[in-house]
């Protein structure tokens, strides 16, 4: 073998092993924090496990959104055309948080069927609405539930 | 009429662009060099058209003509006059306007700078762009149409996201554009190499100061974006890795490669194939950005279109293009003679290769991570996300190295290097990286995070070789440095800056929810917050809650900050306004939740050492990158090759031969 090839031969088989290393640590990360969405009936089935981290979309609950205690915690509900699940969330709120309007909340459900959340999204815009929880409010299907204002403006 | 008026100069435009393409492709495929002087001409047309269309949108805005949908659903009488204009790419229709008046500025620089090329270079640079152009411009004449009317017309507008009621609004996305598109540039000399089959020492010559011009911009745009974010969202960050974000990202990472590898295709004349592909690579991916953004495919602040006819056409556009040039590739490439001897791993191509492979895998890493949700949802394997999480395990190892590298490199020089100049060049730098972060944050805030006490360091690292290498170079030579040099190493301190910021904002921040009472106080991060309450504060069109904090350092007061809620008129949005205490060396950040029970508000404090570095870091690579640029190497005129009697009395094919 000459230099030339031996020193391409090194070339290349670094590259592979960097190459393979760069994958496996996508691959890790990826099953690590890849985020499911899950809806409200999905989780009333049943189907959704207990203690997984996931995203879960739907409309906020109109009455529901209440502060037990004087602190900084929240309780509401997020639901969907069939389904609500309760949240339990504590912190600050986005500033389009609003009952009857769409929000995606991550976090995991606890043993009670309640929802513990860690961070609470809404849209960033009024008229704006995530194709996900559009989809959670089977938007564009006959048995759609989403509010008036949103219907007029998509 | 105006708006009318704008629309006939947009179809003018699309006539002027299909001149600027057609016609020189067909003078270079049948050798006729007459019509490759409409290029230029075409392309000021062009652009002039551009402006025109541009300035009727400007105009209809400024003046509240709300039968024009666009504007009406994008602005209110009560909007101040700059915001108005800011509006005019505040949403799907103009900003795709403004990146078309860019690409043809863009245009038009290469027409004046075109005394720098051979002709048959010009024109045929001038053609692609032409293209693109083209492309665009139907795509907006057929789906997207800023000047579209409705009648009657409403009395108010629908109002500005009030998102985008803020001065970044003015600067970032036009940078960021200006960045974006400018890659269509170098895009456009690769087409060209690839059509005539040559990339040589001129050839690199002629493309990097394109290159580093849009990476300049770019650079510029995504650290004003970010800059802007952290001001404005009121969530005390810096970066979120939200789709948008990853797709400017994205270019600017292979941009920042294709930099590198062009500075050896020139240099060294290898890599010839490696950089043309790159050069399509980084465009195609400003292109997908646009894509994203525009397709209505993300969950983004950023994406506003969700008609699906355009994602369509600009995913079968972006089909076109990128298919397209790598069909040309494929069958061109092989053509580029290679440079025969192997590149040493202990040289600065060596090493250049090395920060290729990895710019690339980090840009393939975002790039699998924006995408794959989106394919995950269309394949039916349920809906899932991404988030920061993955970004971050995935990106920092893979960057850091990078980070390493620039120290080395810097010592290094073309061809060989013996390990034992490396070693005596190194050590210094080194310890003193060592010593001074260690020690410095040993003194102020303690060693405890020592992912931050590493970041540090490697960040030191950076800047002291680039001090390093500009301290031996004036030493080794009378020469004044070239402005390239002092450039390459002001942009290398940026990274160490930038570095460092990151470091010290990720290892030493943090924040607290509170919940606070008029005169109740928080002690945080070693100040005491004192919340003095709430007053009604009415702006031009919204009302404002505006809140008074006073930041309490031991006994002393040190700022006054006022965080507020504004609920805009129009829309009834609410907006937060984050209130900052700003400072080179941290800044402490409060923003309002809600109001709670009786006079109490919730509450949020951030505290965020050293952010201001990470954007400090961002500045200071794109002022590097102007000044490499402004080095007057690359803006010699073509007459100095050829000799002058030739040039100007030779017939015009034989002086373009001869230049060939």
């Amino acid at each position: 073998m000459t230099r030339t090839r031996r020193r391409r031969l090194l070339l290349v088989t670094c590259l592979l092993v960097g190459l393979s290393g760069a994958c496996a640590l996508m691959l890790t990360a990826f099953k690590q924090d890849m985020l499911y969405f899950h809806e409200p009936s999905a989780i009333a089935a049943g189907n959704v496990p207990i203690n997984t981290r996931f995203r879960v979309g739907g409309l906020v609950a109109t009455g529901s959104v209440e502060r037990p205690g004087n602190g900084l915690s929240v309780h509401f509900a997020i639901s969907d055309c069939h389904a609500t699940v309760p949240v339990r969330y504590r912190g600050t709120l986005p500033d389009l948080f609003r009952e009857g309007q769409g929000v995606i909340a991550y976090g995991k459900l606890d043993g009670r069927g309640a929802f513990v959340a860690d961070r609470i999204l809404a849209k960033h815009d009024s008229t704006y609405m995530s194709p996900d929880t559009a989809r959670a409010l089977n938007a564009g299907t006959s048995d759609a539930c989403m509010p008036a204002n949103m219907q007029a403006s998509r | 009429m105006i708006p009318e008026l704008g629309r006939l100069a947009l179809i003018l435009a699309l006539a002027m662009a299909l001149i600027q393409s057609l016609w020189p492709i067909y003078g270079i495929a049948a050798n006729r060099p007459a019509y490759r002087q409409v290029a230029g001409p075409a392309a000021l047309g062009q652009c002039f058209m551009l402006a025109l269309a541009f300035a009727a949108l400007a105009w209809s805005f400024y003046v509240n003509d709300f039968s024009v949908t666009y504007v009406a659903d994008n602005s209110n009488t009560n909007l101040p006059w700059f915001y108005r204009l800011g509006a005019v790419w505040g949403a799907h229709e103009g900003s795709l306007l403004l990146w078309m008046v860019e690409l043809a500025l863009w245009s038009v620089a290469v027409v004046c700078a075109s005394r720098t090329l051979p002709r048959d270079v010009a024109a045929s640079v001038l053609a692609v762009m032409g293209l693109v152009s083209a492309g665009f411009l139907l795509f907006t004449l057929a789906t997207s149409n800023p000047f579209a009317r409705q009648f009657p017309a409403p009395g108010q507008g629908r109002d500005l996201n009030p998102l985008l009621q803020d001065p970044g609004l003015v600067f970032h996305p036009p940078m960021l554009y200006m960045g974006y598109v400018g890659f269509c540039v170098a895009f456009a000399f690769a087409i060209t190499a690839l059509i005539h089959g040559r990339v040589d020492t001129a050839w690199t010559r002629w493309a990097r100061p394109w290159t580093l011009a849009a990476w300049v911009f770019l650079t510029l745009g995504i650290t004003l974006g970010s800059w802007w974010a952290y001001h404005e969202l009121g969530w005390g960050g810096w970066w979120f890795w939200d789709p948008v974000e990853n797709a400017s990202f994205m270019p600017w990472l292979v941009g920042t490669a294709l930099i590198h590898s062009l500075a050896v295709t020139e240099k060294r004349g290898i890599f010839q194939s490696w950089t043309v592909l790159l050069a399509i690579t980084a465009f195609a991916l400003s292109l997908l950005g646009t894509f994203l953004v525009r397709s209505g495919v993300l969950v983004s602040v950023h994406a506003f279109a969700t008609d699906p006819s355009r994602g369509i056409y600009i995913l079968a556009f972006f089909a076109v293009v990128v298919g397209g040039s790598l069909l040309l590739y494929a069958v061109r490439a092989p053509k580029f003679t290679a440079g025969a001897e192997p590149v040493s791993p202990l040289s600065r191509e060596g090493l250049l290769l090395l920060n290729n492979l990895f710019l690339v895998v980090a840009a393939a890493a975002v790039l699998i991570g924006t995408l794959y949700p989106i394919l995950a949802d269309g394949l039916g394997l349920g809906r899932l996300s991404v988030g920061p999480p993955y970004f971050n395990k995935v990106f920092v190892p893979l960057t850091l190295p990078l980070v390493v590298l620039i120290g080395v490199g810097a010592a290094m020089a073309w061809k060989r290097t013996r390990a034992e100049v490396l070693i005596s060049r190194l050590w210094g730098p080194a310890i003193i990286a060592i010593v001074a972060g260690v020690g410095l944050l040993g003194l102020t805030v303690g060693v405890h995070a020592l992912g931050a006490v590493a970041g540090c360091v490697l960040g030191l690292w950076a800047i002291v070789t680039a001090l390093e290498e500009l301290w031996r170079r004036t030493r080794g030579s009378r020469w004044m440095l070239s402005r390239q040099i002092i450039g390459m190493a002001l942009a290398h301190i940026g990274v160490g800056i930038f570095v460092i910021g990151v470091s010290l904002v990720s290892g030493y921040g943090g924040e607290r929810d509170a919940r606070m009472a008029p005169d109740e106080t928080v002690q945080y991060a070693g100040h005491v917050f004192v919340f003095r309450g709430v007053d009604a504060v009415p702006g031009p069109n919204y009302q404002a809650r505006r809140a008074t904090f006073d930041i309490y350092d031991a006994d002393r007061r040190i700022a006054t900050i006022h965080p507020a809620k504004r609920r805009y008129d129009q829309s009834g949005q609410q907006m937060t306004e984050s209130g900052i205490d700003a400072g080179l060396f941290g800044d402490l950040y409060v923003s309002l939740g809600e109001r709670l029970d009786g006079s109490a508000w919730s509450v949020r404090i951030y505290n965020r050492p050293f952010v201001r570095w990470i954007w400090a870091g961002g500045f200071f690579a794109a002022l590097g990158g102007l000044l490499a640029l402004s080095d007057k190497r690359y803006w010699r005129r073509r007459g100095k090759r050829a000799s002058p009697a030739v040039a100007s009395l030779g017939p015009q094919p034989a002086r373009d031969k001869a230049r060939a």
